[in-house]
């Protein structure tokens, strides 16, 4: 079976190209704000059938950012039978630094011109057959998201692909030529080329360009061949009077340059109307006044949406239990698993999934219209006094959908103390099941603005959470380096394809927790073992002045958190809340909840993302905190 | 005259002369087609110590306060 992998830059939309012919069979186990572990479909074209691979978004070769050192990683791993380059052509002279690099690890390729209408509107012409000659590689254009191109580009890269015929590098100056050549010579008698398995000058580039994880590799053992390296440095060095990387980034940044010049023609770009958009949406003023009414629209919409069919499908599960109870007898066992089966499927499908549904939609229509990096732009100023930086946004608003994909997100972020740091903040933001737990009880018992109170609460207790985590770990954050894409209107079909991808995940990893969750509170009511876990959680209910009965909710609230809420119902054992617990208990009890260890799909995540040591500082620094404030609560509201 | 990408004015035309700091900013500087004797059009200065937004080949990047300190450039 052939395998086809496509590497790109970030934004020059590879994605899209994925979606449109992975389908629903895509197997991903990302789903966040970009892609960055990567998806694997399998897809059958003209009768052939192919594995296709979305590889994460690299501006480079070079290795410094995690996404691009995994990119690059299964590109030397894997034995991969056609490489499809995607350029977005507007910015083909920068595109073209990745694939010079490319072209040095003499795979199969074939360049793919997307979004040659943007490009065109820019006022940017490109003479593909020159290009194609000048690379000795096909090139092909597309417009992914209109699905243009895209058969003739898969056929082309079934022909290279059988053909397997490899690509030739282009070469640098003489001089700086000279010096990659001896030490292609030198790795030549040394058996690294093998071990990494890249071809000679790849290697040889790369540690010109003191690329880290080539040189982590080697230090430990072979001290000499890295001093050697360091000699071949400084010959270039004393050729270009500026450091090799400079020296190595600057030849390929002059070689693009040379070919763009050579193939693309300039003419007058057409004036557009979201060319002006960014005067006001990235405006000092009017740029935090739309950004304030699109998140409000946004979340109406969300709201909205899910209040449509949370109702009706809660009746239409709720409907099953008083039948199983005349059947099967209130106190059988058999009851209280089907009930407890039922109310799981109920919170997962009445309750998370819509809001998660139009939650995901809406954001991946932000991600799509390239809005998201601008609102990383506006709020860069505030996320800087919490030591963070703008891209950190976007954890954060992912973390109002589901806290699982927002940890994943964290990985846009280039330090490691800074995807610490926002992991931890974006396990306090309240997610869909933590939002029904304010609209359930607050909202519903206490009036809306009790509700929107608790949202702005949160936010500042998240800013303050924030700023004490960086004062632990005062290190400078490296700063943002954000590209801001084009505006574009999203195609409906990449829309739902993405959103699909992101719910997959949700429904595997959460639905079976959350089923057998409720399943073992059933159980554990059956058996009448909840006094018994109650007894244990007394310290706390007492603390907080809740209802003893209520300290199995916040045991199971760890399994999901929406739990917490419907089974305050089955532990309190009455229908309306307010008759069981005053309005304090009920503000103290959420307070509580919103904050305290995060459920175990997120556990889950944080331990793969950041290690366990620092999951467990994580459960005891959100468990604290909720603790604290609670008990503020029990006493001031 | 060599200043810092901070203290230009919105709308001013510049010449990257040089980019003080390692490896990594000059890397990741360059992934975005920042190079030295690039020309690049500063599009918005921060306010409220915010980052600035610069036009790089017809690219759009924004960056951060402490990054704009590090990049010294020369009005066209």
């Amino acid at each position: 079976m052939m395998k086809i992998t496509l590497v790109g830059q970030p934004n020059c939309g590879k994605s899209t190209i994925f979606n449109h012919v992975a389908g629903y069979k895509a197997i991903t186990s990302n789903f966040p704000g970009k892609t960055v572990t990567y998806s694997i479909s399998k897809m059958t074209f003209q009768g052939m059938t192919s594995e296709i691979v979305d590889l994460p978004g690299s501006y480079s070769m070079t290795s410094f950012d995690l996404a691009e050192l995994e990119a690059r990683k299964y590109l030397l791993r894997e034995k991969i039978d056609v490489v499809i380059n995607v350029i977005d052509a507007s910015l083909l002279g920068r595109g073209l630094e990745l694939t010079l690099q490319l072209l040095e690890l003499n795979l199969p390729t074939v360049i793919c011109l997307n979004m040659i209408d943007e490009a065109e509107t820019k006022g940017i012409i490109i003479d593909t057959d020159k290009l194609s000659h000048l690379l000795g590689l096909p090139v092909v254009t597309t417009i992914a998201h209109k699905g243009w191109g895209l058969n003739k580009l898969f056929e082309t890269a079934f022909k290279v692909g059988q053909k397997s015929a490899k690509s030739e590098f282009l070469t640098f100056s003489k001089d700086v030529e000279q010096v990659i050549k001896d030490l292609s010579e030198y790795i030549k008698k040394t058996d690294y080329s093998e071990k990494f398995n890249v071809p000679y000058r790849f290697l040889a580039t790369k540690l010109l360009e003191n690329d880290q994880d080539f040189i982590d590799e080697i230090k430990n053992t072979d001290m000499e061949f890295i001093k050697a390296v360091q000699g071949y440095q400084h010959q270039l060095e004393q050729c270009r009077d500026r450091s090799s990387d400079e020296v190595i980034s600057s030849e390929r940044h002059h070689l693009s340059m040379q070919l763009y010049e050579s193939v693309v023609k300039l003419s007058k770009p057409r004036k557009e109307i979201r060319n002006y958009l960014d005067s006001v949406l990235m405006h000092p003023v009017f740029g935090y006044i739309s950004l304030a009414v699109i998140m409000y629209l946004f979340f109406n919409f969300v709201f909205y949406v899910g209040a449509i069919f949370e109702e009706p499908l809660l009746d239409f599960f709720y409907q099953f239990l008083p039948f199983a109870e005349e059947t099967l007898g209130a106190d059988s066992l058999l009851y209280h698993i089907v009930s407890g089966v039922v109310q799981g499927l109920a919170g997962g499908i009445a309750i998370v999934l819509p809001f998660l549904f139009p939650f995901l939609l809406g954001l991946a229509f932000l991600e799509d219209t390239g809005y998201l990096p601008r609102v990383a732009y506006l709020m860069d100023t505030f996320l800087h006094r919490i030591g963070l930086h703008g891209k950190a946004i976007i954890p954060l608003i992912l973390g109002y959908g589901c806290t699982v994909p927002a940890v994943m997100a964290t990985r846009i972020l280039e330090s490691e103390r800074d995807r610490f740091i926002t992991s931890v903040l974006t396990t306090m933001i309240p997610c869909a099941a933590r939002i029904t737990i304010i609209f359930g009880l607050v909202a519903f018992y206490l009036g809306p603005r009790a509700a929107i109170f608790v949202f702005l609460f949160n936010i500042v207790v998240v800013a303050i959470a924030g700023n004490i985590l960086s004062n632990i770990m005062p290190e400078i954050t490296p700063g943002m380096i954000l590209e801001i894409p084009a505006y574009h209107v999203p195609s409906i079909k990449i829309l739902l394809s993405k959103v699909w991808l992101r719910m997959k995940e949700f429904i595997v990893i959460a639905w079976p927790l959350l089923i057998v969750g409720s399943v073992v509170l059933s159980l554990l009511q059956h058996w009448h073992l909840e006094e018994f876990i109650n007894q244990l959680i007394s310290p706390i209910t007492l603390l907080l002045g809740l209802p003893v009965t209520v300290g199995v909710t916040l045991i199971f609230g760890v399994l999901r958190k929406e739990l917490s809420m419907v089974m305050l119902v089955q532990a309190l054992g009455v229908t309306n809340i307010s008759t069981a617990m005053s309005a304090t208990q009920i503000m103290t009890f959420t307070i509580f909840v919103l904050f305290y260890v995060p459920c175990v799909a997120t556990l889950a995540v944080l331990i793969k993302e950041i290690g366990s040591k620092r999951t467990l500082f994580a459960i005891v620094f959100t468990f604290l905190i909720a603790l604290i404030l609670a008990t503020i609560t029990r006493f001031v509201y | 005259m060599v200043v810092s990408l901070t203290d230009i004015k919105s709308g001013s035309k510049v010449r990257v002369a040089r980019i003080r700091g390692g490896l990594g900013i000059r890397q990741r500087l360059s992934c975005l087609g920042i190079h030295p004797g690039d020309i690049m059009l500063l599009q918005k200065s921060g306010f409220m110590k915010g980052p600035v937004l610069v036009n790089i080949h017809g690219n759009q990047v924004a960056l951060g306060r402490g990054i704009a300190t590090k990049i010294l450039v020369e009005v066209e």
